[in-house]
């Protein structure tokens, strides 16, 4: 099947890795992958931030970009909730019919990683191998826009040798929120702080999401306190197996900016 | 003086929150009660199998009124008159402040009772009758704390939620005794019985608010759960009662929805306690003569904006706090307001505008949980973003600073370098570039200015050397 690849730009620009772990993993099953590159942002960033007329030339540019690809997927739940959710919110608001018409059937085609796998692709199992002790941590607009419910985890179960833990309040949010995190930074860390004791307490190596936001995130926090345990991309375990892993980045090292170069 | 629903003297959410954050006890206090309601929420509205259902009725229903609330409103005042009691409209605070002193002060009276009400918290009645000599006593047991305690409300159900029992008794201690008074629940509950008792005895004049008010029959109800409400409604001579416009619901029939959908949400029983509905004035029973002040205040300001008119659909549950990330770590204090958490984050904003409260629309981390528990699908995050951009806006055109603000001019910036495919790849090179100052052994420690909020608690990953279309490309040609 052709599958159009979203990137975003947080991913294109700060997490590659993600984006190389989605071509290998599609590809493995069998998938044609196609990367247009004329995309840049959905706007999320500045919808969420109250700029709303900047995010409306993204939003056109969005929905130009990806007109024709039958079936679009993005490893970020936050950003596939904004073309699904917000869409059709920006597009009444511009009184753009044309736009109106072009998002509608956007949301349809757009896809977050585990739903395309599950839901598009009906595969439970995607025959990963990731020997690594790994809590889940489900992201907010995942888990109340997109209702992925357990998906990630049903694909994580599947996963050969790895060690799924439970963690703790994990419906909780990290306190991320775009740049919450830095006009609320005090609240924002108070939150933060109760999900990193959550994710050491369950002793797990990596923690995992459907979201680099969060990841960086929570990763970051948990760089800052020397923890030991890596924030990566469901997308980075699912594309590991056997006869080529993916790798766990070492944790505040150089490593965690290696560019796999396939 | 206007007043408004914004306490002038609480800085910006940033800084209020920051001083909140610290006080380990209050957040314990805060955190332990949130936590229990929010789970004994969850038991009782996973039994009902319609409540997907009811939530979308009531939602339905509230939008529906607030379309037509001003045809809906003059059948209310007839129904109200028709009944015996007399309505009269307050286009702010000031207005209806002066409305329920001057109907006290012709009773001659120095004391009214109260039963809890956000409105009049709302409008600062309590301060306006005081100074026209006359004392407003709270019965809501939470509600007496706060104001025995010189305090401000924290929670729209349990206004005295930061307070623990070692606490109350303290205050109780310092005001209406005994000295020898324990922390026992029972015990406390008793020596505000003995002391409201009295008072319920005496009173000529109560005060309420409204929880919903009936246009088809003029009924106006009051939810509640110790029973003060209704001595508040039933004991004295005169009742007045503050009612936000909004609050008006067109039938009778129309209660079946909201009484299953806010006692469940609120105190998360099946039902509550004390429902009390009276419509009007009777010579042989209750009150001989009934006021209802209708208040607007702000609200029709906000049933002009298409988009955040559904936060008049609010029936003050309070679901939305006890499960608000936000809420549980900073308390209801650190909004300013009457009405925090959620809820207040969106309508604070619009009862006292944006100059006074601009900052909490961004004071949320937009996870949804509110929603997702609102009986009446109040879209608050959609609402939040909607009202951010308003926030903005309204900044820019004030001022130079605000139009000069450093994130406003990075993210237009950011938005024009979004615009085409070779203006975002400049940038993200550029980014990489500019970087080198701030990255040591793999990761930036520190970023300068506003941005240092981030680094403060956590490290930030470098741009990697290569971004994914750099790759892609670079794999496209060797293929
Ligand atoms: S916004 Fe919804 S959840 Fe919050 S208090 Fe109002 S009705 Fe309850």
């Amino acid at each position: 099947m052709r599958i159009a690849l979203f990137i975003t730009c947080f991913n294109d620009t700060l997490f590659p890795r993600t984006g190389q772990a989605v071509v290998r993993l599609l590809e493995r099953l069998g998938h044609e992958v196609v990367f247009p590159l004329e995309q840049t942002c959905c706007g999320q960033m500045h919808f969420n931030s109250g700029y709303h007329d900047e995010a409306l030339p993204l939003v056109r540019r969005f929905a130009r970009v990806f007109r024709d690809e039958p079936l679009i997927v993005s490893p970020s739940g936050s950003c596939v909730a904004m073309v699904r959710d917000h869409y059709p919110h920006v597009a009444k608001e511009s009184g753009d019919p044309e736009l109106i018409e072009a998002v509608r059937t956007l949301g349809e085609r757009t896809f977050e990683l585990s739903e395309l796998l599950i839901d598009v692709l009906g595969l439970g199992d995607v025959g990963a191998y990731y020997p690594h002790r790994v809590t889940y941590h489900p992201s907010c607009h995942a888990l109340r826009m997109l209702h992925i419910g357990d998906k990630p985890l049903q694909l994580l179960r599947a996963v050969r040798g790895i060690d799924l833990v439970e963690l703790p309040a994990a419906e909780q949010c990290c306190g991320f929120g775009g740049t919450f995190a830095i006009k609320n930074a005090d609240t924002s860390i108070a939150m933060l702080d109760d999900k990193l004791t959550n994710v050491q307490e369950t002793g797990a190596e990596v923690c995992t999401a459907a979201d680099n936001s969060c990841l960086m995130h929570i990763g970051g926090g948990l760089s800052r306190q020397r923890a030991g345990v890596s924030a990566v991309h469901l997308a980075e375990i699912l594309a590991s197996t056997e006869a080529e892993p993916f790798g766990v980045p070492a944790v505040g090292s150089g490593d965690a900016i290696t560019v796999v170069r396939a | 003086m206007t007043t408004s629903a914004s306490w002038p003297d609480v800085p910006a959410f940033p800084l209020a929150a920051k001083s909140a954050l610290a006080d380990a006890q209050m957040r314990r206090n805060i955190g332990m009660a949130t936590s229990t309601i929010r789970e004994k929420r969850t038991g009782v509205v996973e039994e009902m199998p319609d409540w997907e259902q009811l939530r979308e009725a009531g939602r339905a229903l509230k939008e529906r009124t607030l379309r037509h609330l001003d045809e809906h409103l003059l059948t209310l005042e007839e129904s109200v008159t028709r009944a015996g009691g007399v309505v009269h409209w307050a286009r702010d605070g000031d207005e209806a402040n002066a409305i329920v002193t001057r109907i006290a002060k012709s009773k001659g009276v120095s004391e009214v009772v109260k039963v809890k009400s956000m409105a009049t918290v709302e409008i600062e009645l309590n301060e306006a009758l005081e100074a026209a000599g006359i004392t407003a006593l709270e019965t809501d047991l939470a509600e007496l704390i706060v104001q025995l305690g010189r305090d401000r409300p924290s929670h729209i159900l349990v206004p005295a939620i930061h307070r623990n029992r070692a606490e109350i008794r303290d205050i109780f201690r310092r005001t209406i005794g005994p000295e020898t008074l324990t922390d026992e629940p029972a015990e406390l509950a008793e020596a505000a019985r003995r002391f409201l008792r009295e008072r319920f005895l005496r009173a000529r004049v109560g005060v309420s608010g409204a929880n919903f008010a009936v246009a088809e029959t003029g009924a106006i109800a009051v939810l509640e759960s110790e029973g003060n409400g209704r001595m508040c409604t039933t004991l004295p001579e005169t009742l007045i009662t503050v009612c936000g416009i909004e609050k008006l619901v067109p039938a009778w029939q129309d209660l079946e929805v909201f009484l299953q959908l806010l006692p469940r949400s609120s105190t998360a029983e099946r039902m509550n306690p004390y429902t009390t509905l009276w419509s009007g004035a009777r010579d042989d029973d209750g009150p001989r003569e009934f006021h209802l002040v209708l208040l607007d205040n702000g609200r029709t300001d906000s049933l002009a904006d298409e988009l955040a008119r559904q936060t008049l659909a609010c029936i003050r549950c309070s679901a939305c706090l006890n499960v608000c990330p936000v809420y549980e770590r900073t308390g209801g204090h650190a909004y300013g307001s009457v009405y925090p958490g959620p809820i207040g984050a969106i309508l604070t904003p619009q009862l006292a505008g944006m100059r006074a409260a601009g900052s909490l629309p961004f004071a949320s981390s937009l996870c949804g949980a509110c929603y997702e528990v609102c009986p009446v699908k109040i879209d608050i995050p959609t609402v939040l973003v909607h009202l951010r951009d308003r926030s903005n806006k309204e900044r820019a055109a004030a001022s130079l600073k605000g139009r000069l603000d450093p994130e406003r001019l990075a993210l237009k910036a950011v938005a024009k370098g979004f615009a085409t495919r070779g203006r975002y790849e400049r940038l993200q090179k550029l980014g990489r570039l500019g970087q080198w100052p701030l990255a040591r052994k793999g990761k930036i420690e520190r970023l300068p200015g506003e941005l240092g909020g981030w680094t403060k608690a956590r490290d930030l990953m470098p741009i990697p050397d290569q971004t994914f279309r750099e790759w892609w490309v670079e794999r496209e040609a060797s293929r």
